[in-house]
This record gives structure tokens, sequence and C-alpha cells, in this order.
């Protein structure tokens, strides 16, 4: 069953220099208890997307098109006190920097049970309460009973992202935003909260949206992967076979610029120049000032997302037409 | 236990002839704390390590936040002060009694490479007046044309000299960074997680001109970072740091495939790799005592999975375990 589904979603910036395209017509869906990453720099809208299905961008100089289905409701279209009852409930998402997130002058059991008492009127404090250490619990912190009365600076990095999932785990979740859950983390504090996040998604089955710039976190975590890059997406495809045959030169590069321990090379194959300003985007494929395979046609001509025989999509013209798929477009 | 330390460090030092630019032994840095309700307390950040880096090297200490590896990295170039007792010899000089003016002649030798492009630069000021300040400070002329040869060592056009740093992508900052590191021809640059702010293609970057200016000035490098895929890559050898204290160092190849200490094991285990081998994954549990307040024995029994009951009591001696190998866990102590 589709959980969630975005089509031709477009988030244009107003600003003093011009008009900024942080995201350029996104497409892409997830199924109830799957997964899905969102891969990509600094810059490539995968965060603008995320707060987009939050809810959480909206005002004059923003201006969003397309639709955003979630279970049935068209996000885009809801009034803000509709929306107020779908975030926090049945969308919750995890910020990446869980100091800044908490509040620091609220105990932590006081701001998970918030939720718990916004959504579900019907709960008493008292139940709330009971609620809230069960969830302490379930996320793995130590004696929940005294670290409901703690505040968010007497915790350690982890267990305040521990307290930001069960935050977002109050009510009864049904897609999970994850936006650099541990890229404040150290490694084996990592490892721990992946761990939490996978086993949480199978009892609960519940959908995550994982987005992040760390593709071995993709690797862990994720069934399928979106590669965004300057706001498009430009691959799209199973996990395992973006790892083992990834299609797009960017996505290529990418994985190329990772230094692997299990496999030794003497020079890095770093991808050359820069991400493009957002105001002065490159004509043609917005990857080609920094592509190895460029020719005189990426500089002109936007390529389109083509669907190749086995599902993956990638927007590349390299894969145009020919042998190896069919043009999306030309099909319809 | 004393003898046993000045053992190691013998043999922690080097053993193929090439000079040693940097030999520290016995380093400890303490810094006093007061505690919320106003208690008076120690915290060790780096406590009792002791090791060389031979000229030329990439060596890299590696531990998570709080290890005291930035400590231990800022201590060496003298931005602290360590405590009595510990040995810095830079080419066979003792740092840690320096006059003011011997250490202004290091600070030329001896550079840092900061996490944050952004923090470190003044966003006040050019490209070319913070690139200018080292020749400046050292009274050196000529500066105007060898920040033009440094601009270009680093990849980056003479047009920016102009800019202000706001006006430069990470990356960029990052090798304006680097820029002002070389300015004066050091010999050792302490790299305190010089790629962990950037993009992954920009990373990729940073770290193949790190590599090309080593070979083309003869640098040596200490490379401090967290990122165990990246230390992987670019280092020669490797000391993994847990609460103040080294307890595993060797070289990179037998540290990533013959590892030994149990910290060490789960670090490895811990790094999401993209590539297809499975690997047994090792999730610690809890999280990183407080260094305010280290656990008696081996600092790591309480996270450790093959702790046993010595751990809790006896603290494990640095030994040299191998060839080039060296560790501090009871369960190599023969």
């Amino acid at each position: 069953m589709t959980l969630l589904k975005v089509e031709d979603l477009t988030i244009k910036f107003k600003s003093r220099q011009g008009v900024v395209k942080a995201v350029d017509n996104l497409n892409f869906e997830l199924a109830q208890g799957s997964s899905l990453g969102i891969v990509g720099e600094s810059g490539s809208g995968k965060s603008v997307t995320s707060l987009t299905i939050m809810g959480l961008l909206q005002n004059a100089n923003t201006e969003i098109t397309g639709n955003i289905d979630f279970d049935g409701l068209d996000l885009l279209k809801l009034s803000p006190n509709e929306m107020r009852k779908i975030r926090g409930n049945s969308i919750s998402m995890i910020f990446q920097e869980p100091m800044t997130s908490l509040n620091p002058l609220h105990t932590c059991g006081k701001q998970i049970m918030e939720p718990i008492l916004i959504h579900q009127k019907e709960v008493s404090k008292q139940e709330a309460k009971k609620h809230a250490i069960e969830l302490l619990r379930m996320v793995g912190i130590p004696s929940p009973e005294q670290r409901f009365h703690e505040y968010p600076h007497q915790m350690s990095g982890g267990m305040r992202q521990r307290i930001m999932i069960a935050i977002a785990l109050a009510c009864n979740t049904k897609l999970l935003i994850a936006d650099e859950p541990t890229t404040a983390l150290d490694v084996t504090i990592q490892a721990q909260i992946l761990d939490l996040m996978n086993s949480l998604k199978k009892k609960r089955d519940m959908s995550i949206i994982m987005i992040t710039h760390d593709l071995g976190v993709v690797k862990e975590m994720c069934e399928k992967v979106v590669v965004m890059y300057t706001g498009q997406i430009v691959e799209k495809s199973p996990t395992e076979l973006v790892f083992a045959d990834p299609l797009h030169p960017y996505t290529k590069g990418l994985l190329n610029a990772i230094p692997k321990i299990s496999n030794k090379v003497e020079r890095l194959e770093a991808i050359e120049g820069t991400v493009p300003d957002a105001l002065n985007m490159p004509s043609g494929c917005s990857f080609h000032p920094r592509c190895k395979y460029a020719t005189e046609k990426c500089t002109l001509e936007v390529p389109t997302l083509f669907q190749l025989e086995d599902g993956r999509e990638v927007k590349c013209f390299i894969y145009d037409g020919s042998e190896k798929g069919d043009d999306v477009n030309a099909a319809k | 236990m004393l003898q046993n330390n000045t053992n190691s460090i013998a043999t922690v030092s080097n053993d193929t002839g090439t000079e040693n630019i940097l030999e520290v032994s016995h380093l400890k840095k303490t810094f006093h704390i007061k505690s919320p309700d106003g208690k008076k307390g120690l915290l060790r950040a780096v406590d009792d390590v002791s090791f060389t880096i031979k000229k030329g090297e990439t060596f890299s200490l590696v531990g998570e936040s709080g290890c005291g590896k930035s400590t231990l990295g800022r201590t060496l170039l003298g931005l602290y002060t360590p405590d009595q007792g510990s040995e810095i010899l830079f080419n066979g000089e003792d740092i840690t009694n320096f006059s003011k003016s011997k250490r202004k002649n290091f600070a030329k030798k001896a550079q840092l490479i900061f996490q944050d492009p952004s923090a470190c630069l003044n966003p006040r000021r050019t490209i070319k007046q913070i690139l200018l300040e080292p020749f400046k400070i050292h009274k050196i002329q000529n500066g105007e044309a060898k920040i033009k040869e440094l601009m270009d060592m680093v990849g980056l056009a003479s047009r920016f000299l102009d800019r202000f740093p706001h006006e430069m992508s990470g990356g960029q900052k990052q090798r304006v960074g680097i820029a002002r590191a070389l300015a004066l021809n050091p010999e050792l640059i302490v790299c305190d997680e010089p790629v962990s702010a950037l993009d992954v293609s920009i990373q990729a970057q940073v770290i193949n001109l790190l590599e090309d200016l080593q070979k083309q000035l003869n640098l040596t490098y200490l490379f401090i970072s967290h990122d165990l895929s990246v230390v992987h890559h670019i280092s020669d050898r490797v000391a993994v740091m847990y609460l103040g204290k080294i307890v595993e160092l060797t070289t990179r190849d037998e540290l990533y495939e013959k590892t030994q200490h149990p910290y060490t094991k789960s670090l490895l285990s811990s790094v999401p790799d993209i590539s297809d081998e499975h690997r047994e994954k090792i999730i610690l549990t809890g999280d990183v005592p407080s260094p305010s307040n280290p656990p008696a024995g081996c600092r790591f029994h309480t996270r450790c999975p093959v702790a046993m009951d010595i751990c809790k009591t006896k603290e494990p001696d640095f030994i040299q375990t191998g060839s080039k190998h060296f560790a501090s866990c009871h369960l190599h102590i023969k």
C-alpha cells in the first residue's frame, strides 16, 4: 500500500537576487513499512523537501506547487489547523541536532508528553506520563523514571537523540522523517541509534524517510534510494543496485569519492568543481560542468528522468532511449 | 608500572632509522573543573600518553568525541600547557619549557588546520589580509608574492584574494585554512578533523590536496579524525584513544586487519561501509563515561563485550604485542 506519494513537487524561494528553485519537479512514493533514503550534498534540496512534507515551510516568499498525497490526504491543501492534527501524530520528524531541537527549559519527560496530550485528548496526564516512561524505556534509556525529570543538558548527545526519537514516536506515527539523525553522533552511538530505528520500524510497521549525505547509513537502513543534485532527482533505484551498479555520473562520483576500508586506493577520485550557485544554474543538465562524460548535448538540453527496463530511473542522456531503456515521456 | 612504561616508549619509538620529528612521553593534561554543585574536580583529558611521530609520515589519532584527541593535538602545539612531568620533544628540543622567542619560532614549524573553516577565518577580513597575517607577525618581507604562490598551491585562483570568507564555499574556505597553515613552511601540521565539515565530493578533493602537499613539501601530519574510513585512507600509523589514553597503536594495515583491542574492533564494526562485505556488528551499549570520573581498572570495561573480572580492578599496561603493534588490554597480556 502506498503511504506517501509526492508528485511534481516544486519549491521556489523568492529572494532579493531572484527566484531560487530549491526543489525541481520531484516525484517519489513510499509504501507502508518501507524505507527510502534521500541522498545529496548540502544545497541539494533534501531538507527543504522534508520540511515541506511536514508542512513547516510556509511563508510569503515560498512558492510550493505539486501534490503530496499522504494516506489519502493532499497535505499541501490542508489548512494549518488540519495539518497540526497530522504533524507529530501520524507524521513525525527527527532533526539533525538534538540539542537545538529540544527545549532547554523543559524536562525531557514533559517534552515527550506534549504530543500525547495534544493529539490524544482522552488521555489523562497520569497516563501520558506512564506512556512517556514506557517510550523512554523503549528507546533504551536506563532508569527512565529518573530520566523523565531531567533536562536536555543533563544528557549526552546519543541520549538526546533517543529523546527526539521517543517524542517522534509518542503518537501513532506512520511516517517518520529522519533528517540526518546520526550526523552529530559518534560512530558507536550512531550504530546504536540506527539499530534502534530499524527495530522500531519492524515493530510498528512504520515507514521511514532517511535524509542523509552518508551513503553508508543509506546502505544499512533503506530499501530504496533517491539521489538528489541541485533540487532534482538524478537517480532512483533499489539500494543494492545503487551500490553495485550506479548509473548517474554523479552517483558514481559520490561512491568513488568515499574512502572504503575494504578497498584501498592510492588516490580518491574527487568530483571536480563545486555545486553550482542556486541563483546561477548552468544551462542544460545541472551536473554537466562537473561531469566526466558531458557532451555538447548536455550543455544545451535538460535530460528527463529515463526509466530503465529494471524499473530504475536516471536523469542522464547516457541512458537515453536506446538499448538500455525507454524515455518515460515518450512512452506516455 | 613505571618501568614497564619506559620500556614501551623505547619500543614505540621508531625502528626504521628515520628521524623522529616528535617524541612524546608521559604526556598528561589535566583541567580543573567545577561541577554544577560547586565541587571542584579534575578532568584528565590526556592521561599518560607516549608515542613518536616520524618525519614525513601521517600519524592519525582516532576516537569518539571527548576522548581527548583534540586536546592532545593542541597540547603538542603548545596551545595548552601540559602537566608537570610531560615531555614533548620536537626535533630533539623540549617544547614544554620554551622561552617566548623560541615559542614563536616553533610556531613557524608546527601549524594547525581547524575543523570548521567558517569559524577559523575572521569574517571581517579579506582572504588576502588573513593570509598576510603570519608574514606580518614574523616580520617576513615579500608576503604578497608568497600568498599568490600559496593560493596556487592549494588550487585557488588569485581573484579570491579580495573576497571575504562568506563569499566562498566550505571547500574553498578550508583551502584558505590550509594555505594559511602552509604560509611559513612548517614541518609538522596538526590536522584537527579537516574534512568532517565538508560534503563528500569536496572531502575527497581536500584529502587529495593534503596528500599532494605532503609529497611536495615533505610534511608530517598528525591527523585527528573520528572518521575511520578517512583515517584508513590517509594514515601510515594510527593511535586509537579512549578516555584520555591510547588503547591501541600500530600501522594502518595492522590496525584494520589484525585488530587487537575490543574497543577498536567495535569502532571498526560500527562504521557503515558501502562495500559488499558483510561484517558482524558489535554494537556497544551505553555512552562513553565522563572523563572527569573514569571507571576503575580498564576504562573500557563498562562497555567492553569481553570484559573479565581483572578488567574491573587492574588497569592494563600499554605494551608491545607485535613487531609494530601496541595495545593495552588484559586479553593480550600473557
